[in-house]
């Protein structure tokens, strides 16, 4: 008579331009755990998918670099408001991908957090701190402030999945970049839930786009494309770094290299307010002084 | 009536023979007639007072040494297109050699040295630049062609003045970077354009030296002969050896430096073709990489604008330096309303640019970097005119011998031309119109470039509007190519990477720990 219930089954899909489309190849990739039991299925990204997201992400960058960087803090806080109120959502979704214990799966979770409070407050102060006026020898007002270089692709490496990806994230987009991210390879169920996660907050539609699949079935692409402004590259991969820098080559995007070892990613030289300036330009405007 | 006022107009000769009753012009077709009467007496640098060697060296090691290759190139003056001397080419196992001193002298004296020091020692080298600017400045006309008014007023003050404000940084480090141990990448390969030989030399040593770094440089094949004295310069400083090494050569030589494995860093000014190699031969290596490259920047008049303050803007933005400059203004966008009065002003303009000896004071326009780069120009302006443009030039007369190209500027451009997108590297100027700020935002960042930009209007409020929404690193307004050791330069997109200059000049040669 007792029939035990039926577990609902989720397919975890893509997050381009603050919707949840399938990969338009319509491919599928099973999620392991670490021990091998499949989990659920997420979708296999292909180069289409890739170049939407740019698509995307360059559509929402006029909006978000324009906005203020007061907006942009209040945002930020506010998607860690909402990653904290369901910060037992993502603690699972590590701990049963990963095979982390709890406690340890809370840890990267809550740092995330912290991690992303920490950037938030950065968006009014960064241009403070990494600004300058010049002292020129002339009769001029010269000044120099960065601003956003556009499109970046982020790359996170395969662990730790959550955490790495937010302290990735966090310091591109704050400065009014846009990304699009390649989540973990290994274990992309983490950065699928986080993405649900962006998509409740305030963060505008394509803002942040997140691509799960096959990173170097994708890296040819990131490398080659013309609309990207930037490759941050969390991977650590000298042969991907080889590829995705090489890219510079074909329309001089900016590439920034983080090897940090899993370990590090909970250290404090992965927070730190000298990443954004991988990822914007210095612009320098000269005004005449004089009547 | 129109044909006979366009009779009176201009003799070449100068001389206005009026007809037996002389046509009233029409204000608005009247044109500036400068004619015989604008020569001024010849007022020549003596170039002989500088006597220059017969054959160069490279300079590996503190010395001046015969290269392996065994083979020397000829370097002419361009506005004579006589020999100045041979300069020795550097091979791989030249570039290894200067790569070899300069990661000793990195590793036994320079990177150890206390910044202090190392500060004087900048400071030192600044002031025998000061004592020496006059030898330097006509050394530098001589072998690029760039008018000695230039030379000596713009390009040697701002040498001295960049190693003057790095010395100063050498110390101080640790406040350009709070939080951070900043500290010096080792070998930086270092390979600088022919535009500003010196300059170029001044703005990657500075920075360089400053932060502890070792330098092996490689100066254009036309214009090697500043950095070679510059070298000189060094010895008289008492600068250790091998922390500067300068290897001569084309593009065999900077391919060996920028492959080498033992350089920590490589920094390159010139072509966003060339940039482009750099960034794909580097690519997988842990050398760290900056790139200033090329540009096609839009210069924007308002109809609000200070007119002619905004033609002779347009001038020094396009002309100076025959147009050799990455961040020349060479896409001029006019609001509709004032076009006709700034073409107008711009055509009487130019026929008061002296075009000729580049050592006479008087000379606004030199000689033409060399035959290459003038093939170049006259193939691209070529092309405006196939494609549709119409050409104004200066009516002067060019000296026989020596690349020459008078200050031009074409109209009928549309942006689709290649007049409108390539760089031309010359004295001419593609003008194109607007009605709006939006139309001048949409087409002044139309480029796949993005170094530098001008605007000129009355109008702060319309000034910061565009500033802010103009993809370049350098925004000049109400002002056009100006520079500052202090000021940092550098472009966006595929105008390169990286800054130099200023406190972000700092950062392409420190590594943060």
């Amino acid at each position: 008579m007792s029939t035990p219930r039926l577990e609902v089954k989720k397919t975890y899909k893509l997050f381009i331009g603050g919707k949840f489309p399938r990969s338009e190849s319509g491919r599928y990739l099973p999620a392991h755990s670490a021990a091998g039991a499949h989990l659920d299925n997420y979708a296999h990204a292909s180069r289409k998918d890739f170049r939407d997201a740019v698509v995307a992400a360059r559509s929402a960058a006029g909006g978000w670099a324009r906005a203020t960087a007061y907006l942009r803090g209040q945002i930020l806080y506010r998607a860690a408001e909402m990653l904290q109120n369901r910060a037992g959502e993502l603690v699972s979704e590590i701990a049963r991908s990963t095979g982390a214990r709890p406690a340890q799966a809370r840890r990267e979770v809550t740092l995330a957090i912290d991690r992303l409070v920490h950037y938030a407050g950065w968006t009014d102060k960064f241009a403070q701190i990494f600004s300058s006026v010049n002292p020129v020898a002339s009769p001029h007002f010269n000044f120099t402030m960065p601003e956003p270089t556009g499109v970046v692709v982020v790359l996170a490496p395969d662990e730790p999945a959550l955490l790495a990806l937010v302290s990735l994230i966090a310091p591109v987009i704050l400065s009014g970049n846009t990304a699009v991210v390649i989540a973990s390879e290994t274990f992309p169920l983490p950065a699928a839930t986080f993405a649900e996660i962006l998509a409740t907050s305030d963060l505008p539609g394509g803002v942040v786009n997140l691509l799960t699949g096959q990173r170097a079935e994708l890296v040819p692409h990131l490398a080659s494309h013309m609309d990207v402004n930037a490759i941050v590259d969390g991977t650590g991969s000298a042969e991907l770094q080889a590829t995705l820098q090489g890219g510079s080559a074909v329309n001089l995007k900016r590439y920034t290299r983080r090897d940090l070892k899993a370990a590090d990613w909970f250290a404090d030289k992965a927070e730190d307010p000298y990443w954004i300036l991988d990822t914007v330009e210095y612009k320098t405007a000269w005004h005449p002084m004089g009547v | 009536m129109k044909a006979k006022t366009q009779d009176a107009k201009i003799s070449p000769k100068g001389s206005v023979v009026p007809a037996m009753a002389p046509p009233v012009i029409p204000l608005k077709d009247r044109h500036l007639n400068f004619g015989g009467k604008w020569e001024y007496a010849p007022s020549p640098e003596d170039a002989r007072a500088y006597p220059i060697a017969p054959r160069h060296e490279l300079f590996i090691n503190g010395k001046f040494v015969a290269p392996a290759s065994g083979t020397y190139f000829p370097s002419i003056n361009p506005a004579t297109e006589e020999q100045l001397t041979e300069i020795a080419e550097a091979n791989a196992a030249d570039v290894d050699a200067a790569v070899r001193a300069a990661r000793r002298a990195y590793d036994r004296v320079w990177g150890k040295m206390p910044a202090r020091e190392r500060g004087k020692y900048l400071y030192r080298i600044a002031r025998i630049i000061q004592e020496k600017a006059r030898e330097l400045a006509v050394l530098e006309t001589i072998d690029g062609g760039k008018p000695i008014k230039e030379s000596r007023d713009v390009d040697l003050p701002l040498v001295a003045a960049h190693f003057f404000y790095y010395a100063g940084w050498a110390d101080k480090l640790k406040y350009a970077f709070p939080g951070k141990t900043p500290r010096p990448l080792g070998v930086a390969g270092q390979i600088i354009p022919w535009n500003f030989p010196l300059l170029m030399a001044a703005w990657k040593l500075a920075p360089a030296l400053a932060c502890g770094n070792t330098v092996v440089l490689k100066p254009a094949e036309t214009t090697s002969l500043t950095a070679l004295r510059l070298a000189q310069i060094f010895q008289e400083a008492g600068l250790p050896e091998g922390v500067v090494n300068l290897v001569t050569g084309a593009g065999a030589t900077g391919a060996a430096i920028v492959n080498h494995p033992d350089i920590n860093k490589i920094a390159f000014t010139g072509s966003t073709e060339v940039g482009k190699l750099i960034a794909r031969a580097v690519a997988g290596s842990r050398k760290h990489l900056t790139l200033e490259l090329g540009g096609k920047a839009a210069n924007i008049i308002f109809e609000d604008a200070p007119l002619d303050q905004a033609v002779e803007g347009v001038i020094a933005g396009i002309y100076f330096n025959q147009g050799h400059v990455c961040c020349a203004g060479s896409r001029l966008l006019v609001q509709e309303g004032v076009y006709a009065r700034v073409v107008k002003k711009l055509r009487d303009r130019i026929q008061t640019l002296r075009v000729g000896n580049p050592l006479d004071k008087n000379t606004d326009i030199g000689a033409i970097n060399s035959a290459g780069q003038l093939a170049k120009i006259r193939e691209l302006v070529q092309s405006g005119l196939d494609e549709g443009a119409t050409l104004q030039q200066t009516q002067c007369a060019l000296p026989a011998r020596g690349f020459w190209y008078p200050p031009s500027f074409l109209t009928g451009v549309t942006h689709a031309h290649r007049v409108a997108q390539e760089e031309i590297f010359g004295p001419v100027l593609s003008v194109m119109t607007f009605r709006t700020p939006e139309e001048a935002l949409e087409r002044a960042n139309n480029t796949p470039y993005g170094l530098s930009a001008g605007i000129w209007t009355d109008k702060g409020s319309k000034i910061f509007k565009m500033a802010a929404k103009l993809n370049a690193g350098v925004i000049w307004a109400n002002c056009y190519n100006k520079f500052d050791p202090a000021s940092p330069f550098g472009g966006y997109k595929e105008s390169g990477f990286g800054r130099e200059g200023g406190l972000p000049g700092l950062a392409a040669y420190c590594r943060l720990d």
